[in-house]
């Protein structure tokens, strides 16, 4: 009610002004307030890219961080595969035997293999989460403890007991508590 | 407690001058601390179970101070590149990109071209909300079953990042005269981890829409792309 009233008055006040320079201003037509619509035209060109949490930081070398982030994912795999295994067997040595896997059962080629393409794997049928203790890579929610499950993945070997001081960083949730409604996201600090 | 934030502040300037930082936080050369920067991204089904919800992350590290100042910079495209055919190349995009206050959204849409340069597809479906400001509650626009945010969020990333450098680091790093070889324990203060993210803030684009609109599959593949107007 109190809005309405407000209103009216603005569109009075409008009107009174809008006909004061009808009758007083006959030189210049009178044009109302108009925005100029945005611009939408011109070549974008990448700068930067993401699939996966922390893949670029872990697995790229520093030389190569800022091509990682132009290569188009479908070429990614010819490009980076190698380096991620080298990088893979560095950070952890037992992964320079292909019999030994991670808990996905994935040996050091397979498993670089899947992560040096970088897209997340959303499901459109069930749980999404990047792993909750049954499903692996199907979503990523904001809870999920994404750094824990890759450091379970680089250390931790085939049944994740391997290395036990560097399979979880011990940070397990964020700071904030999420929503469980629309935009999900905890307002800022 | 405010004085552990402001050595952990100072902590993560140090690291930041000299390698990258998780997620995708700070990455790379070319984009660390500038506005195309993705610090992360989500995708996950939505409160209405039929939606998907995409959450992109940019401009990482905003401290509360300097919050209210960061902005969307509007000669970025944000783009959610969606495969929904396995095979690596995006069927679908959505792009984001900011005018005047206001975050505007095309698509879903089949993009003009794939790969690294885009144009903006006007004639696609067109959505805009309110970028919601510092302090404000946050503003949803909804439409046709899309919803769509812009904004600072808190970062909703965690990690303990500094022990992380310092374990893959040689050498002494923390100054007890030992190699670090493992994480930290879990509890509060020194000696024990902490989430190098806490109590920092983050620009959010955040869209959900009915997954019908994105695949008819079991999944898709999703990544987002920034790119810079020539």
């Amino acid at each position: 009610m109190k809005l309405n009233n407000i209103k009216l008055i603005v569109i009075a006040m409008l009107v009174s002004f809008t006909a004061y320079n009808c009758s007083n201003d006959d030189d210049n037509s009178f044009t109302p307030m108009q925005q100029t619509p945005p611009d939408f035209s011109g070549t974008y060109v990448q700068e930067d890219q993401m699939g996966r949490p922390a893949i670029n930081t872990v697995f790229v070398s520093s030389a190569d961080k800022n091509t990682f982030n132009v290569t188009v994912p479908s070429n990614q795999n010819a490009a980076f595969q190698t380096k991620f295994q080298d990088k893979l067997e560095a950070l952890n040595p037992a992964h320079t035997d292909p019999m030994y896997t991670n808990a996905l059962g994935f040996n050091a080629a397979e498993f670089t293999g899947a992560l040096s393409t970088d897209l997340l794997t959303v499901s459109l049928n069930g749980t999404t989460t990047f792993f909750d203790g049954t499903n692996v890579l199907t979503g990523r929610a904001l809870a999920d403890d994404v750094i824990s499950t890759e450091l379970l993945l680089i250390f931790g070997g085939p049944t994740g007991a391997d290395n036990p001081g560097l399979t979880d960083d011990n940070v397990s949730s964020n700071d904030k508590a999420f929503s469980a409604s629309f935009p999900y996201l905890a307002s800022p600090w | 407690m405010k004085k552990s934030k402001i050595l952990i502040g100072a902590a993560v300037i140090a690291i930041a001058g000299f390698i990258a930082i998780a997620a995708d936080h700070i990455d790379a050369p070319a984009v660390a601390g500038g506005t195309s920067d993705i610090t992360d991204i989500y995708g996950f089904q939505g409160q209405d179970t039929d939606n998907i919800v995409f959450v992109a992350n940019v401009q990482g590290l905003i401290s509360p101070a300097n919050t209210s100042t960061a902005a969307f910079d509007e000669n970025v495209l944000f783009e959610f590149n969606i495969d929904n055919d396995g095979d690596a190349i995006e069927d679908l995009v959505i792009q984001a990109t900011a005018r005047d206050g206001k975050m505007y959204f095309f698509g879903p849409t089949a993009p003009s071209q794939s790969g690294l340069n885009s144009t903006i597809v006007t004639t696609a479906t067109t959505n805009s909300v309110d970028i919601t400001s510092y302090g404000s509650s946050a503003i949803v626009e909804s439409n046709n079953g899309m919803r769509f945010f812009a904004g600072p969020r808190d970062d909703p990333f965690f990690m303990d990042f500094v022990r992380y450098t310092q374990i893959v680091t040689p050498g002494d790093d923390d100054g007890d005269g030992m190699e670090e070889g493992a994480f930290l324990p879990a509890g509060t203060g020194d000696g024990f981890a902490s989430d190098t993210f806490a109590g920092t803030n983050v620009l959010s684009i955040v869209v959900e829409l009915p997954k019908s609109m994105v695949g008819s599959g079991d999944s898709v593949n999703l990544w987002v792309e920034s790119k810079r107007k020539q």
